[in-house]
């Protein structure tokens, strides 16, 4: 049993007016492969008498959105991100915020979290003594920050690029599931966030992980997120993007800096290396009000 | 690149065959650690071991302390492929010497992440 045409067309423009993500044709597979279990918990035969169901039944909507809305993460996904995290952010982050002893994280689309408390583990082992750290994770699925705040994670998803030695410190079993220490958990914070529509109050952030997620937008709305993005990453800040995904020929208001295979964005215009002292210490952080328009 | 694939289960054996097959290694097979160890012994040294817990004659954990008591033996990558998942074992193995742990079921992702981790498999794609 394969979707129809028309019910990938109502789910797709549905995905699209509520998240702004694309899913072109040829992603059908996928949308079937996501919606079939809803299918079934619904009691439907097929997915097309589900799609049928949508068209009035707003609750299984949002489960749809849900279903829709979930990429696939791992632990320390793809390695050398987190390598310049350790080799490169932190190291300047360190001492640019030497006055505030604290460094903002933002780990945008979050998913189920695996990407937060990767860092908040880089975290706990390479902030000097006396540092403490904010980790927001936003998604727009409330599901995944129910995950997020849970920190349970199945034996398949543990095995998924964490190294043993971070499993035996920081997890401890519950049941047939794997739990995050209480200490990583104090660090991450989630909030729930729809990337194309306008931010609501965010902090400033030191670092801003957002990747593997513009490539659902169309050029407009990636444009309009780096834009936002922008507004609530301080100066000095950096912001990675996911391999595939770049600013270039999209927004001249990021300059980019080549660490290894990774690409590390900055605001263009500002200081970018060693802050001077006295403008990091007129540096406080703030909260920014963005309208998004 | 040899990997030595150490299980009493002989479909397991072939699931993790196929799988380092895949990311370049040739394989040796052992039912237990003591057939694994006879083929260290007779020379046949691999880069990387995957070890079962709970096998007849010799275990898994008792295969690494005998592995890693040989000075001659200690560039082997050693990584436990088990469905033994108390967070003590886990401690105890890694403690005994074994690098890394990957706990059954698991998906051909998960040991290509695990080997990646270990340096022995480069990342397809770049980050």
């Amino acid at each position: 049993m394969t979707i129809s045409q028309s019910s990938f067309a109502f789910v797709s423009d549905l995905v699209r007016r509520e998240t702004a993500m694309l899913y072109d044709p040829g992603k059908e597979y996928l949308v079937e492969a996501r919606l079939l279990p809803l299918a079934r918990e619904a009691g439907c035969a097929d997915v097309d008498s589900y799609v049928a169901k949508l068209q009035t039944d707003h609750g299984e909507r949002a489960k749809v959105l849900d279903a829709l809305t979930i990429n696939e993460t791992s632990w320390f996904r793809d390695n050398a991100p987190y390598q310049a995290f350790t080799d490169v952010m932190l190291p300047e982050m360190i001492e640019a915020r030497a006055h505030v002893r604290h460094i903002s994280i933002w780990s945008a689309a979050c998913s189920s979290g695996q990407e937060a408390y990767s860092l908040a583990m880089l975290l706990d082992q390479h902030l000097p003594s006396g540092w403490t750290a904010q980790i927001l994770a936003t998604d727009v699925s409330p599901k995944m920050l129910a995950r997020v705040d849970a920190g349970r994670y199945s034996q398949v998803e543990m095995n998924r690029g964490l190294p043993a030695t971070s499993l035996v410190r920081y997890f401890t079993r519950a049941g047939s599931e794997w739990e995050v220490s209480d200490d990583l958990k104090k660090m991450v914070r989630t909030q729930p966030l729809n990337l194309s529509t306008p931010f609501p109050l965010l902090p400033t952030f030191d670092i801003v992980f957002i990747r593997n997620v513009l490539i659902y937008f169309d050029m407009e709305m990636k444009r309009d997120i780096l834009r936002k993005v922008h507004q609530v990453i301080s100066p000095d800040g950096f912001m990675l993007l996911g391999s595939s995904e770049t600013t270039l020929d999209m927004d001249d208001h990021w300059g980019r800096e080549a660490h290894g295979r990774v690409q590390i964005h900055r605001p263009a215009g500002k200081p970018t290396t060693n802050t001077p002292p006295a403008a990091a210490a007129a540096w406080q952080p703030t909260t920014t009000a963005l309208t998004g328009a | 690149m040899y990997a030595l694939i150490i299980d009493d289960s002989r479909a397991m054996r072939s699931i993790l065959r196929r799988i380092v097959t895949d990311l370049g290694f040739e394989t040796l097979e052992a039912a237990d650690g003591q057939q694994a160890l006879d083929h260290l012994n007779e020379g046949r040294v691999p880069t990387l071991c995957l070890i079962d817990w709970n096998m007849p004659v010799m275990d898994g954990y008792t295969f690494i302390t005998n592995v890693r008591a040989n000075p001659e033996w200690r560039d082997i990558t050693l990584m436990m492929v088990t469905t033994e998942s108390e967070h003590g074992q886990i401690v105890r193995a890694l403690a005994a010497g074994a690098h890394e742990y990957v706990i059954k079921p698991f998906t051909p992702d998960a040991i290509a992440d695990k080997l990646e981790l270990l340096g022995l498999v480069a990342k397809a794609v770049p980050a």
